[in-house]
């Protein structure tokens, strides 16, 4: 029943699904906090720029986003971050590019909700001792809205690992792109599908799990 | 208030709309008028120009008049054959589910699909090739492991190369073959590689006549077939007589030149009933 499963890298295929989740996730979360810094900040123009960020990058599907970068800043304005000859170190960097300024935006907004949950007095108290407004964020504000959203990002990083699929659509060979190739060749339609669905299951419930236990262990207690 | 205001509107019209359909959805159930009358339901590939494309006259191409020819012998009128899109990866699936009756879109005989489908034909011959553009030159034992190549994503064509002719190259696959024009055009990649066919199709396109050309180099060799449910053997020989008899009358001929015109395309002569070429 699985012998047509020879001379398929199933492991090698997941593996890039995992490194590009990881790359997105770190890309994204640094991007996504600077955002939301943007949007509580002082300044107008940085706000305003935080808010229509969110609302446009958001509101774009991401096969726009991924097929873009591929079609749009690299075939035609000849952006090819550092590999214009390698192709797969290209498009695989492309890809991150795509997925990371696409999560960022929900990042961002998980983030400003962990902020909103910071009582007005912390930050007002730290204003008082004479901190300026990036120190009340990084010291005080910050590390407590952190503690208090790794539920809701949680949720965004298991998007995030399922939605690392898309990049097949520029030839990232990932799980999605096996599959496809599988699909093709051996006409077994259902199981293959059934197989690549298990592959993410093992991928994300654990991710769930952990970051779920972790998330209660670090909550703030109001 | 106004929200309450807004709700009821929008309810009528939801229902205003509701019974348009129920109105308008009964339409084409009725049972054949006695001669011959019943629907013939064809699985065809909608975004391949030159082979089976959708257009807003109707569907276009060599797959689409092969299929019109062969449901005229089976006893169907024109207007009796409906048209359904079968994706590559869902072909198996449509045949086993008798959601079409047979399929011709760009379909190669393959042993693993031959555990699955039972296939007619093979009704052409093509062959992998690649698409450049027209002041370019790739003859045949040119080395393809320096050029940089564009197919679709998971296609067999696009396993062929990193398997067989060029595992060195770099290939950019993406979602459909469109894609790979514009950065041929740009200059971004060097040749668009699939089945000779296909390309043709492309390259015969109004946007495209005369900016490419095919190289001719035939990388190997894809027996379309027509896919029909495993086990219908009544079918398959109904099948095969009208795609000999779609040689003979030179109908075949006819479709070949109408679809793949002006390309620099040299197809192959009518393969012989039930001969696959390796």
């Amino acid at each position: 029943m699985f012998d047509f499963l020879e001379g398929y890298d199933l492991l090698g295929a997941f593996w890039v699904t995992v490194k590009l989740t990881i790359f997105s996730a770190i890309g994204s979360l640094v991007l996504g906090t600077v955002l939301a810094a943007m949007r509580v900040s002082p300044v107008p123009l940085m706000r305003t720029f935080g808010m229509v960020y969110v609302n446009v990058v958001r509101n774009i599907p991401l096969t726009v986003i991924i097929v873009f970068s591929s079609l749009g800043l690299a075939d035609v304005f000849g952006m090819t971050l550092g590999a214009a000859d390698d192709f797969e170190v290209k498009y695989f960097r492309l890809a991150v590019f795509g997925l990371a300024a696409y999560t960022a935006a929900f990042v961002c907004e998980a983030v400003r909700s962990g902020i909103n949950t910071v009582p007005v007095g912390q930050a007002e108290a730290a204003r008082a001792i004479g901190l300026s407004f990036t120190q009340v964020l990084s010291h005080v504000v910050l590390p407590q809205a952190f503690r208090s959203v790794v539920g809701p990002l949680t949720n965004v990083l298991i998007a995030l690992t399922k939605n690392t699929t898309v990049a097949a659509a520029i030839g990232v060979a990932e799980a999605a792109l096996v599959m496809k190739e599988m699909i093709e060749n051996e006409a077994q339609l259902v199981l293959i599908s059934a197989i690549f669905a298990f592959g993410f299951v093992v991928l994300t419930l654990p991710t769930g799990l952990i970051l779920g236990w972790v998330g209660k262990r670090v909550a703030v207690k109001r | 208030m106004k929200l309450r205001k807004v709700t009821a509107a929008s309810a009528t019209v939801l229902a205003l709309a509701l019974s348009a359909t129920a109105c308008g959805s009964d339409s084409g159930k009725e049972s054949g008028s006695g001669d011959g009358g019943d629907k013939i339901t064809i699985g065809i590939k909608y975004d391949q120009p030159g082979l089976g494309l959708k257009t807003p006259d109707g569907f276009t191409g060599f797959d689409v008049d092969v299929a019109t020819y062969v449901a005229k012998e089976l006893g169907y009128a024109e207007d009796d054959i409906e048209f359904k899109e079968t994706k590559s990866a869902d072909r198996e699936t449509a045949l086993a589910r008798g959601d079409v009756d047979f399929i011709a879109a760009t379909y190669s005989i393959t042993d693993e699909r031959k555990q699955k489908v039972d296939f007619a034909g093979p009704y052409l011959l093509a062959h992998q090739d690649l698409l450049i553009r027209a002041d370019d030159n790739v003859s045949k034992g040119d080395d393809l492991n320096g050029k940089k190549l564009c197919s679709v994503t998971g296609s067999t064509s696009a396993q062929n190369v990193k398997a067989k002719f060029a595992p060195d190259a770099q290939l950019q696959q993406v979602g459909t073959y469109s894609e790979c024009l514009n950065g041929l055009q740009s200059g971004a990649v060097d040749a668009l590689t699939t089945d000779d066919s296909i390309l043709a199709g492309y390259a015969s396109q109004e946007q495209y006549k005369g900016k490419f050309k095919l190289a001719g180099l035939k990388l190997s060799n894809e027996n379309y077939g027509i896919g029909v449910k495993k086990g219908d053997k009544e079918m398959v020989d109904k099948i095969n007589a009208a795609l000999e008899k779609m040689v003979q009358d030179k109908s075949w001929d006819k479709a070949v030149k109408d679809n793949f015109g002006p390309a620099n395309y040299k197809n192959e002569p009518a393969p012989k009933i039930g001969n696959i070429v390796k």
